[in-house]
């Protein structure tokens, strides 16, 4: 699995390519392998204000949904308008053709919140173990 | 036809589509051209032109291309059809004769009320047979499913609450509650909370406390729930619900597991629907149609929708003008040759034939429960009712996923049991075999169980390319998704 | 016992081997209390013999379309169907099959709602169309919440008092419970149609949707263009629900109107009177909106040979998956009811079902015309009709019963819903309708 070391990366899966005051957003390698392949995906509109842990998008597998979080606040200058068209791309190049959209970052201070690869993968490693745990005592999943 | 090759294929022929068969001209004429009538010719602007692409098929013609459509199909009649939580037990045939009787299938709703006395006994009688078996006061049988029977069970809660003067905004819903739960609360205009299992596969009444307040105004609970576990702390849990003002729904998807045991309005259950489709026996007929009863306690009685059906100087009348009704959820009178098919069941079976139905449907879950155990992961120890749960715990280590064991179940000739569901399982194989199963049956099923599992072990990819012997091999969901193709067109090949 | 085939030996055996000592200890964790008020006082089972007789005997006490002469339409209606469609529903590789989630072994139910979903879209001229619904009131329900959807921050639902009284009472019923949504009832003329000053005068960016009977309560046809140019000034969705199916044989579809949703009940389609139910809602809509479409759809794909097969797809937006944010609620498709209106289809075909409308505007016209000229009873609506109209009849009620005594239900009392429609009756004449049942209407309303 890939993590590009330029890119930071949030709790929720989403990997971001930080660019001055812009920021572009994607889901991470892990995530569109957990969700298989990809039949469909929904963008939010230029102009609209997108607000850190929120959701700001979906993307729809054929047996699942998963909501795509904002990492950080602020306006969408940007979308991948080829997107929609062929969502397919995210499986094949989540870091690349499959970003999602730009925005233009209103606190800085949002990015602090934010892993490096490193931490990440130490992140998704942990994940990966604890659904191992769950499978073991089957205990309750994490609330959606 | 199909160009598709079958050289290496022992799947039958794929078959042709309606469009792709018959000629023009070739359909039967039912109504002679001329009989002397006059003919009427509707303004030109009103009128369609001839339907590009309709079917003309000659009468032998429609009836091979259905029937072999249906021998595509595995059915209750020829298959065992363990799927947990539907409860797919024998549809029996009388029920169809009844169901076809003119005096049912040949009336008008808006018929004058003197001209459909027998059927508004049916249906009276059926509201009080529903009411004896889950233990509650009142019925409406008109929510044509148990979906649209939640809504109509929801609708009453919150009418009731709104005539307190706070409608709330609240519903509780277990994690291991079936998808049409939250559905239901957001049609009728409420957030869904959601409360979790413990380790155990229960709710306990502790968490609900946690979670209950002035602004919750429900719980939905299903009992058993979707793991075939008892939810034993149901009566406290009730009394927390009811304690801050909120009431409590349950989902009768698993009444065939208590009839006899336990009543719903016994457990502090102030609504409830019934899946006549489940229980009843009222064929499922791939996709419906079903109904789904709801019956209230007496508090409630008020907001059912209308019409009423009462009983005035030995006459059946039809009461419309009830102010506090919810309304209409549809129609008429909801799916009332499904109405007939249940009624004609209840009256076969009787308290004696109900009793045992459930005691039943117990005896063969547990049996089938015994067998798997050591095979497959088990992830609940608590006794369970009329169905139980497993998963592929033990086949991931081969890398054999839920999946591909149900495929597999394909080709041994039975249906799969529920896959996948409820969500705080994973990988859950979800087993309801009903009490009209064979102990044969079941040993068979157990058999074929026990012999994918020792595939799961010697040789994973055949499971994973399963099913081998269907009409059809695994399907490409994805591109179905990516690239929705709905309809035939007229200029397709 | 009945359908249960545990013999005491196989009991004795599956005890033995769960290891309880007696079929109650099954149930013994379940709480006393509980287990102590359980048992259900109804009468004891019958033998089969024994159902069929008490069954029987209380489907005698019904007046039905067989041994009545039923002039009733009204949402429900009395149509021919081919021997073809029970011999096919009665098969229980089609009646006892579950929902198709294992594709594999539900190619039958899957590929017939493919053929149903196509012939809805045809009959409707629509682009697609789902699975099916639960009735034509519940469908025109979930076409308003679509349309809703689909125009977030509007909040005006447009309702034709001339649509049917229980599609305006489900949709009220679906609404109620969104603090968003306001409904608005748009009257009608003395033709019969929708009042369109009225429509102009209301209808603005405010606006989801106009919904309107097509043909509507009273039989009547309306010509949508105006009110389709109505709804483009402002973006309004156009919803038309039809109640008689059947006249989409002959009528100008919902598309070629431009209709965004087209929806309707079919029971018209090969399916019996059943007082009012199973039938089916059916749902079509345009390509765009498939995503906000309810209920379930069926889509063609291949397997890994290629062969064509056929799925339940676009499932993300159905409940067992989207849970709360879903489209709808709906768990079934009435498949069964649709399965009898694909076979109907099938077995009438292109010119059979434009010949069967066709029988029924004659009909209709001709009871019509008698009735006027010679029973002298006016006409209330001067709107085109395909196969009901209404009539004024002095007296209604009391003359009623005189019907009754010949076994004649002359038609439907508006006055039950529409007290501004007093002595006013809805006639229906299908191809069902005899001359010699005319004959005895006509003559009976003649005074003879």
């Amino acid at each position: 699995m890939e993590f590009p070391e330029e890119l930071r990366y949030s709790k929720e899966h989403e990997w971001v390519l930080i660019e001055g005051r812009i920021a572009i957003v994607g889901i991470t390698d892990y995530a569109q392998k957990e969700l298989g392949d990809i039949v469909y995906v929904e963008l939010p509109e230029i102009g609209e204000k997108v607000v850190k842990d929120d959701p700001f998008a979906a993307v729809e597998s054929v047996k699942a949904v998963s909501d795509v979080y904002a990492p950080v606040s602020g306006a969408v200058v940007e979308v991948n308008d080829a997107l929609p068209e062929t969502p397919e791309t995210i499986n094949e190049d989540p870091y690349g053709d499959g970003w999602m959209i730009k925005v233009e970052i209103s606190d800085m201070d949002d990015l602090k919140d934010l892993m490096t690869a490193e931490e990440y993968a130490e992140y998704v490693d942990k994940e990966k173990e604890d659904e191992g745990e769950e499978e073991d005592d089957d205990d309750e999943k994490e609330e959606d | 036809m199909s160009e598709h090759s079958q050289v290496s294929d022992r799947r039958p022929s794929t078959p042709s589509l309606l469009f792709e068969s018959g000629s023009p001209g070739r359909s039967p004429s039912f109504w002679p051209e001329d009989s002397g009538k006059k003919k009427t010719e509707l303004p030109a602007h009103l009128v369609r032109k001839e339907i590009p692409g309709f079917p003309e098929l000659g009468e032998l013609e429609v009836l091979r291309h259905f029937t072999r459509l249906s021998q595509l199909n595995y059915a209750i009649e020829s298959h065992f059809y363990p799927l947990g939580s539907c409860t797919m037990k024998y549809n029996p045939k009388i029920n169809e004769v009844v169901a076809r009787m003119p005096g049912f299938s040949s009336l008008h709703p808006l018929a004058p009320v003197e001209l459909i006395q027998g059927a508004l006994q049916l249906l009276s009688e059926l509201e009080a047979m529903m009411a004896e078996i889950s233990g509650m006061d009142a019925v409406t049988l008109q929510p044509s499913a148990g979906a649209q029977g939640e809504l109509t069970g929801l609708m009453i809660i919150r009418a009731h609450l709104a005539a307190q003067g706070n409608p709330r905004k609240k519903i509780l819903v277990p994690d291991t509650a079936h998808g049409t739960n939250p559905a239901s609360s957001a049609l009728c205009g409420y957030d869904v909370m959601q409360v979790a299992s413990n380790d155990r596969g229960m709710i306990d009444a502790r968490k609900v406390a946690e979670l209950m307040s002035d602004e919750v105004a429900a719980i939905m609970i299903t009992n058993p729930n979707t793991l075939g576990i008892f939810e034993q702390e149901i009566q406290a849990i009730a009394e927390v619900v009811h304690g801050k003002g909120g009431l409590v729904y349950l989902d009768g998807a698993n009444l065939n597991a208590l009839m006899g045991i336990a009543k719903p309005g016994d457990m502090g259950v102030d609504v409830l629907h019934i899946n006549l489709h489940k229980t009843f026996s009222t064929p499922h007929g791939g996709g419906g149609p079903g109904a789904g009863p709801v019956g209230v306690k007496k508090f409630l009685e008020d907001y059912l929708p209308v019409p009423r059906i009462i009983k005035k100087d030995g006459r059946y009348e039809l009461q419309e003008d009830l102010p506090r009704s919810i309304g209409r959820v549809r129609s008429f009178f909801g799916n009332f040759g499904i109405l007939v098919r249940a009624y004609t069941y209840i009256l076969t079976l009787g308290s004696d034939g109900l009793e045992d139905v459930s005691r039943m449907a117990l005896l063969n879950a547990n049996y089938l429960r015994k067998k798997l155990e050591g095979h497959f992961h088990i992830p609940y120890s608590e006794p369970c009712m009329h169905e139980c749960i497993f998963t592929d715990r033990t086949q991931q280590k081969q890398g054999v996923q839920t999946m591909d064991i149900a495929k597999r179940l394909l080709d041994y000739g039975f249906h799969p049991p529920t896959i996948y569901f409820p969500l705080v399982v994973h990988g859950a194989l979800m087993i309801e075999p009903t009490e009209t199963e064979t102990r044969e049956t079941l040993d068979a099923f157990a058999e074929a169980m026990i012999a994918i599992a020792r595939e799961a072990k010697e040789d994973p990819a055949l499971l994973k390319s399963a099913p081998h012997v269907t009409p059809v091999g695994r399907l490409d969901e994805t591109r179905a998704a990516r690239n929705p193709v709905l309809r035939w067109e007229p200029n397709k090949s | 016992m009945r359908y249960t085939p545990h013999t005491a030996q196989d009991k004795e055996q599956m005890l033995r081997l769960i290891g309880l000592s007696r079929i109650d200890d099954l149930y013994s964790h379940i709480p006393s209390s509980l287990r102590k008020t359980a048992s259900l006082a109804l009468p004891p089972g019958l033998t089969e013999l024994e159902v069929k007789k008490k069954m029987a005997a209380l489907a005698e006490k019904n007046g039905t379309t067989q041994n009545w002469h039923f002039f009733l339409g009204g949402g429900i209606y009395h149509h021919f169907i081919p021997s073809t469609v029970d011999a096919m529903i009665s098969r229980a590789e089609f009646s006892t099959a579950y929902t198709p989630y294992q594709p594999e072994v539900s190619q039958g139910t899957l590929q017939a709602v493919y053929e149903f979903q196509t012939l809805i879209c045809q009959l409707t001229g629509m682009e697609v169309a789902n699975a099916g619904l639960y009735d034509g009131a519940s469908a025109t329900a979930e076409a308003v919440l679509m349309a809703r959807r689909l125009q977030p921050g509007r909040r005006r639902i447009l309702l034709s008092r001339a649509l049917h009284p229980d599609y305006r009472s489900a949709v009220a019923t679906y609404v109620k419970n969104l603090d968003d949504v306001e409904l608005k009832e748009i009257p009608f003329t003395e033709t019969g149609e929708t009042d369109m000053d009225f429509l102009a005068g209301n209808i603005d960016a405010d606006t989801i949707g106009v919904v309107l009977g097509y043909p509507n309560f009273f039989g009547v046809i309306e010509n949508l263009v105006p009110i389709r140019e109505a709804c483009d000034r402002h973006g309004v969705f156009l919803i038309t629900a039809t109640a008689e199916a059947l006249s989409l044989g002959l009528l100008k579809s919902p598309g070629e109107w431009g209709a965004d949703i087209a929806v309707g009940e079919g029971q018209s389609l090969g399916i019996p009177t059943n007082l009012g139910g199973p039938g089916f809602g059916f749902f079509a809509s345009q390509k765009r909106f498939v995503r906000s479409m309810p209920g379930r759809l069926v889509g063609e794909t291949v397997d890994g040979s290629g062969r064509r097969g056929f799925v339940l797809t676009l499932a993300t937006r159905e409940q067992h998956i989207r849970r709360e944010k879903a489209t709808s609620n709906i768990c079934t498709n009435q498949n069964l009811c649709a399965l009898a209106a694909t076979v109907f289809m099938a077995t009438l075909g292109k010119e059979g079902l434009r010949r069967v409308a066709q029988v029924n505007v004659d009909r209709a016209h001709e009871v019509r015309e008698c009735l006027v000229r010679e029973a002298k009873l006016p006409p209330v609506f001067s709107g085109p009709f395909f196969n009901e109209f209404v009539l004024k009849v002095e007296g209604l009620n009391q003359r009623l019963p005189g019907f009754a005594a010949k076994k004649i239900a002359p038609g439907i009392p508006l006055g039950r819903w529409y007290p501004e429609l007093p002595d006013s009756l809805l006639i229906c004449a299908t191809e069902m309708n005899g001359g010699e049942e005319i004959e005895q209407l006509v003559g009976t309303f003649s005074g003879e």
